[in-house]
């Protein structure tokens, strides 16, 4: 300043440090409380997490077990073939009155009086009444068994099941509950001669539909929803990579590729049981396709992640670096050989990653097949797509709707069960995107 | 192959460059990017077997000549290119010129290096591979030690050819980019500031190894530094806001030019 300035103001050439440190301490504060929140909020998600595993293994491990009965059953020839026919009516081996062998045998380990028929009906309810079609398939396949004494590992019914693993409340008056203090006798007897036991449960993956909890089982469904799987990937990624490698490197940037792309933006947050509908309305309907079937199950859910794909792909196709291309195209090669040789195998991660979440996705998917009729009693394994199957979470679904305590757990066990399968997968992505990642 | 014998060369070189035939002639070249237009009927001529620089403040346009001539422009939208250019006699934006073939003649090498992410053999050997140069294991090691050879990294990389590309330093990436476009054997190799992304000492090996790579190509170069300018050119071309001031022998451009803005640019007076 010079003299011309009045002496009395005096500027300073440096703001006041109280000034200059305004907002720092504010700064730290607030990615202080930044921090505070991002781990709260992954806390949560953690703690839902361990909540809902916590509740479907605790509810779903027992659905691994089922009790079995153990018992020397007599094929005794007077029951099974009491005319002789066997050789000549192929008929007699199917029709033969088996359940009878079960009560034969269970009356005689019981030591119950044959006469007593209230007893007899109580002790022969202890077993399940699948055991009827397990005996029929073990003489149907072995003919020479009838007249020996063999002993046959038979399914307990599925209360005596519940009570035999302590669901039951057996404080619970008699008359209320389903099994009785003579059952619940007998079976502790039963239990302590070895003949009674838990095992491990190989049924509930192999069996298909039943009304009864201990021969239900998610076989049917698991081969319904593989066979959707097998489907989808043949079906959807082919189609989706294509469309996507077509839109990002080949399509004019046009209104009409914008809408496109709009349109398919739009669609991969439609609702799934519109794509259900929309199967029911083509492929059922227009089509004349099977209801029920695995084939439609799969087309719709194709439809249903083909949107999934496409974005994914897209962005992988975006992130490769566009020096790669340029270097490829400064070499001679044509747009082709740039894209498979050198664009594509980089977005290879993205693309997988994006395709294997579309069909987990798909796997977990329930709305849709309810429309197409795939919430159906499926007893037998489909032999091809095109026959009537289910799929598992259209099985977790309908063992929901059921009352009794065995399917309640089994609920639970199909559940872990598509979660085991969803986990696989998603290992599998992510060892895909190991093997494939390179760095550039 | 166009390649003048090492005498013939040499004693080109001695002589004064205008009597060098022209490789490339570029003839009211203007391009366009939408309706922004970026060059004003550019007239230049690349010399056989000879360095030309291009040089001139950025967005000038002289990227944007040296990409039209190997039609790279064609690969960004909106991008229109009038005037003429010639190859050897040979139009190369005439329909029936394929730009595949035409990228093979000439070869190009960016500013980053961009190795691809595969191992340092495969990175030489793509552009035979595609262009169906070689044919047997043995042709293809030997165009790929030859190319090495040629960009002088051979000795450095001989005993790791199947590690990536990606894993070697800047100026090694940059020498195997060069190797890359030398596999195919092209006319004309075109550099897109290759050292900008390098250390002095990465530059000095590129700009030692352009001077070598003279005697069998043609080779027209990019770069901010006028200092590279003079060091491995013949000719130098100066461009300024999509016009081409002036093009010389670069003895003349940077000791006596014939342009004031020359002048100014080179002594740091703008740009």
């Amino acid at each position: 300043m010079t003299d011309i300035a009045s002496p009395t103001v005096r500027i300073s050439a440096r703001p006041e440090s109280a000034k200059r440190d305004i907002g720092i301490k504010r700064r730290y504060a607030a990615e202080r409380r930044f921090r505070a929140y991002g781990i709260a909020a992954i806390s949560t998600g953690l703690f839902f997490l361990a909540l809902l595993l916590w509740t479907v293994i605790s509810n779903g491990y027992t659905a691994f077990q089922q009790t079995t009965i153990t018992l020397p059953i007599e094929f005794t020839e007077k029951v099974i073939d009491p005319n002789g026919e066997r050789t000549t009516d192929s008929k007699v081996l199917m029709t033969a009155n088996y359940p009878l062998l079960v009560r034969d045998a269970l009356v005689k380990q019981l030591g119950i009086d044959a006469t007593k028929r209230p007893l007899v009906k109580q002790a022969t309810d202890m077993v399940s009444a699948s055991s009827r079609t397990l005996l029929r398939d073990m003489v149907v396949a072995d003919p020479s068994i009838v007249g020996k004494t063999i002993p046959v590992t038979l399914l307990a019914e599925a209360n005596i099941d519940s009570a035999n693993k302590g669901q039951i409340d057996l404080k619970v008056e008699e008359s209320k509950r389903k099994v009785k203090d003579q059952q619940v006798t007998w079976m502790n007897e039963l239990a302590s001669a070895g003949v009674l036991k838990k095992s491990f449960n190989t049924g509930i993956f192999t069996f298909g539909a039943s009304s009864r909890p201990e021969a239900a089982g998610v076989g049917v469904a698991a081969l319904g929803s593989f066979y959707m799987m097998l489907i989808v990937l043949v079906l959807s990624l082919p189609i989706g990579v294509a469309a996507s490698i077509y839109l990002e490197e080949f399509a004019p940037k046009n209104r009409l590729t914008d809408l496109i792309e709009v349109n398919i933006n739009n669609l991969a947050a439609v609702p799934s049981i519109v794509y259900g509908l929309l199967g029911l309305a083509v492929f059922i309907n227009f089509a004349g396709m099977p209801r029920s079937a695995a084939v439609v199950g799969g087309f719709v859910l194709t439809l249903m992640t083909l949107p999934t794909i496409i974005i994914a792909t897209r962005a992988a196709l975006k992130a490769v670096p566009p020096s790669i291309r340029s270097a490829a195209l400064g070499l001679g090669a044509s747009k082709m050989q740039t894209i498979f040789h050198h664009v594509l195998p980089l977005a290879m991660p993205g693309i997988l990653t994006g395709t294997i979440i579309g069909l987990a996705h798909a796997l977990g998917e329930t709305a849709p097949l309810l429309l197409i009729g795939m919430v159906a009693f499926v007893v037998d394994y489909p032999g091809s797509p095109m026959e009537p199957s289910t799929a598992l979470p259209v099985q977790i679904y309908m063992w929901a709707n059921e009352a009794e305590r065995a399917f309640v757990e089994r609920t639970s066990g199909a559940i872990i069960i598509l979660l085991i399968f969803l986990v696989v997968m998603n290992l599998g992505a992510i060892l895909l995107r190991r093997r494939f990642e390179r760095r550039w | 192959m166009n390649i003048m014998s090492e005498a013939a060369v040499e004693k080109a070189l001695d002589q004064k460059m205008n009597t060098v035939p022209f490789k490339m002639i570029g003839k009211d070249v203007s391009v366009y990017y939408g309706e922004k237009r970026a060059l004003f009927d550019v007239n230049l001529n690349i010399r056989e077997n000879t360095v030309t620089a291009l040089i001139g403040p950025s967005g000038c346009g002289k990227s944007t000549f040296l990409r039209t001539l190997n039609r790279m422009n064609d690969t960004i939208e909106n991008c229109r290119v009038t005037g003429k250019i010639t190859l050897d006699e040979d139009d190369i934006y005439d329909p029936t010129i394929d730009v595949v073939e035409l990228r093979a003649r000439v070869g190009m090498v960016f500013q980053k290096p961009n190795p691809f992410p595969k191992s340092i053999y495969d990175n030489v050997a793509y552009g035979p591979r595609i262009h169906g140069l070689a044919r047997t294991k043995a042709d293809f090691d030997e165009v790929v030690e030859t190319s090495l050879q040629k960009a002088g990294l051979w000795n450095e990389v001989k005993d790791r050819l199947q590690e990536p590309g990606t894993g070697l330093s800047g100026g090694q990436q940059q020498r195997l980019c060069i190797a890359r476009a030398v596999a195919v054997s092209p006319e004309v190799i075109l550099m897109d500031e290759p050292c900008s992304a390098l250390d002095p000492i990465a530059t000095a090996k590129v700009e030692e190894l352009i001077h070598e790579l003279r005697t069998n190509f043609t080779i027209v170069i990019v770069t901010h530094s006028m200092q590279q300018a003079a060091r491995v050119s013949q000719r130098t071309a100066m461009f300024h806001l999509g016009n081409l001031v002036e093009e010389n022998d670069t003895d003349k451009m940077f000791t006596n030019p014939d342009d004031q803005r020359t002048q100014d640019y080179i002594m740091g007076r703008f740009g």
